[in-house]
């Protein structure tokens, strides 16, 4: 019989209505299923007391007739960007060393509402800054996913640890963040659900910032409809980040309908790159296959400014992560070291509490907003993201959704790509365009590479038009029927 | 436009990242090495193209401004590093 970790939400939310199993059970069963993972190394901090005072707290709600919230009861993991009241929040940083948040970010503060269970703080790149969860503080984060080859693959990043604990089964579903694609690029590598909404559609306050005009939040499951499900109870506005969109929630499970006859699906051509495996080129004809079995029509479409997405986001993320980094001086939370007057102070606590990447970000987003460097790089940059909006506004004119590869390549073993940034940089190559239009993006598993390793599809949709997307995003789950099990995993 | 290590030390001084003197040069290699790969941002003709300023189509939402939080010092003060209950501290700043 199938271990209650290994649910769905909403199987397991069936189960807990019928009162087959209490939330106490489920939760456990996760817990269970953390302690003998732990080289996955894909928790920063587990707290299983919180979360069986938690699970304990929706058993009674149910018991007592109280009303029950849309996630009640459910066990999730929540990546350490979110800021937990009374829960150590690190983003993945040296820096943050110690830091005990006295409030909670809104997007967890609305799970907790819904009746969630927090099971822990995830792993992740440092301040959410890469492509294999290789920059922690806390060490890297390993895949569930194994070959024979002995070596350990890279879950993804920056949302690593939140996608290895779903693929791995220790939590029911997870938060992550997703800036170029730290929620879509590990879902791919791992065989689950990745969404990234449109930007504004969560709020954002309490998060630890990386670049605030790119920064959303998004679940990580088992399935499109878990995905739906989580989103709902994340979303909405919020009075404490005017970006957040002061617009009514759809209701994102009901428009998983299953028909997509008449939808009209884009390819972008320019989505073929050099060197890209072949077998990301037929996974990708493949799926536009099940799409037009399921009755939607393909059409061929341009977006023309694709290749200058990454270098234009290489820009403006690093301009936007070295103002918002500025405010990590030692002074007042994290890490201090001494030095003999303020500056240095700032400047030796800054150059060990950073690790290697953020540092090199922060020097590059310093140098491109420098005085005489403003225009030609910013503002240049910034221009171009306007072009690459309007490609889609274009493309949207012809196409409800658009379908692209998630990731130019399977997941890679952990250590290679190290010594590269611009080839890590390259991991992102399909994701980065969505989020510089900040437009919602899906990844859904749709086969496995040759190797025997997970494969992911991306669905791109119309701004504040999820449900176009869970829906096709749901026909092609269905079509896809993927159902590869990671191999690396400890029993119970 | 090419960064020398002169540049890599002022833009370290900026960042206020102390960066020792031998870990200049392979670093200006590094960033130099990125932005060398954007450069490529040349080729896009965006003459009369207006810079993005917000990625959502959308007015920003505005809030009565008043007073929402507060007297909550010692959950501010409670993660500060360099001990002292009531303030910050930071070195001797004025001699």
């Amino acid at each position: 019989m199938t271990q209650l970790n290994e649910l769905t939400i909403s199987q397991a939310q069936e189960k807990l209505e019928a009162g087959e199993i209490s939330a106490v059970e489920l939760t456990q069963s996760c817990l269970d299923a953390m302690a003998a993972n732990r080289d996955l190394n894909a928790f920063i901090t587990e707290t299983p007391e919180l979360a069986l005072e938690r699970a304990q707290a929706s058993d009674d709600r149910r018991t007592n007739g109280d009303g029950v919230g849309a996630m009640d009861g459910i066990p999730v993991a929540i990546k350490d960007l979110y800021c937990t009241e009374g829960v150590l929040t690190t983003a993945g940083s040296h820096i943050l060393d110690g830091f005990v948040p006295p409030y909670e970010s809104t997007v967890t503060e609305n799970l907790r509402d819904a009746g969630a269970v927090m099971l822990g703080k995830t792993n992740l790149d440092e301040f959410a800054m890469g492509s294999a969860n290789v920059t922690s503080y806390y060490g890297p984060v390993k895949s569930p996913w194994k070959l024979d080859d002995g070596k350990d693959r890279v879950p993804g990043g920056s949302s690593g640890g939140s996608a290895s604990a779903v693929a791995g089964h220790l939590g029911l579903g997870a938060i992550g963040t997703d800036t170029g694609g730290s929620i879509r690029q590990p879902a791919s590598f791992t065989g689950i659900v990745g969404m990234k909404p449109t930007y504004g559609r969560c709020s954002r306050w309490g998060i630890v910032a990386f670049a605030s005009s790119l920064d959303q939040p998004g679940p990580m499951t088992k399935s499109v409809k878990d995905s739906a499900i989580m989103l709902q109870a994340m979303a909405g506005h919020d009075p404490k980040d005017s970006t957040s969109a002061p617009i009514k929630l759809p209701d994102f499970a009901a428009a998983l309908t299953g028909d997509v006859r008449g939808m009209k699906i884009g390819i972008p051509k320019e989505y073929v790159i050099d060197g890209m495996p072949t077998e990301i080129e037929s996974l990708w004809q493949n799926g536009a296959e099940m799409f037009k079995d399921a009755g939607a029509e393909i059409v061929e479409i341009s977006l023309p400014h694709t290749k200058y997405a990454l270098p234009a986001y290489y820009i403006v993320a690093p301009a936007e992560a070295s103002s918002n980094l500025a405010r990590y001086d030692g002074v007042r939370y994290g890490l201090r070291v001494e030095g003999d007057s303020l500056d240095q102070m700032y400047a030796n606590t800054r150059a060990e509490g950073f690790g290697e990447e953020v540092r090199r970000r922060i020097m590059i987003g310093t140098y491109v907003l420098s005085a005489g460097y403003y225009d030609a790089y910013y503002v240049k940059a910034q221009r171009v993201r306007t072009r690459i909006a309007e490609d889609f506004t274009k493309a949207f004119e012809q196409v409800d959704a658009i379908l692209t590869p998630t990731a130019p390549s399977a997941a890679f073993a952990i250590g290679e790509k190290m010594d590269d940034p611009l080839a890590m940089y390259l991991n992102d190559v399909f994701t980065v365009p969505t989020s510089m239009a900040g437009l919602p993006g899906i990844s859904v598993p749709a086969g496995m590479s040759a190797e025997g390793l997970p494969l992911g599809l991306q669905l791109i949709a119309r701004p504040f038009d999820e449900e176009t997307m869970f829906r096709a995003a749901g026909v092609l789950e269905s079509q896809a029927g993927f159902d590869a099990k990671p191999g690396g995993l400890e029993e119970v | 436009m090419s960064l020398d290590t002169e540049t890599v030390r002022k833009i370290a001084y900026l960042a206020r990242i102390n960066v020792p003197e031998p870990e200049l040069e392979p670093l200006a290699g590094e960033l130099n090495n990125i932005l060398g790969w954007i450069e490529q941002l040349s080729e896009v003709d965006t003459d009369g193209v207006a810079p993005m300023t917000s990625v959502a189509d959308m007015d920003l939402f505005k809030r009565t401004d008043e007073v929402t939080d507060g007297d909550c010092r010692d959950k501010v003060l409670a993660n500060a590093p360099g001990g002292n209950d009531t303030f910050y501290t930071v070195p001797k700043v004025v001699e």
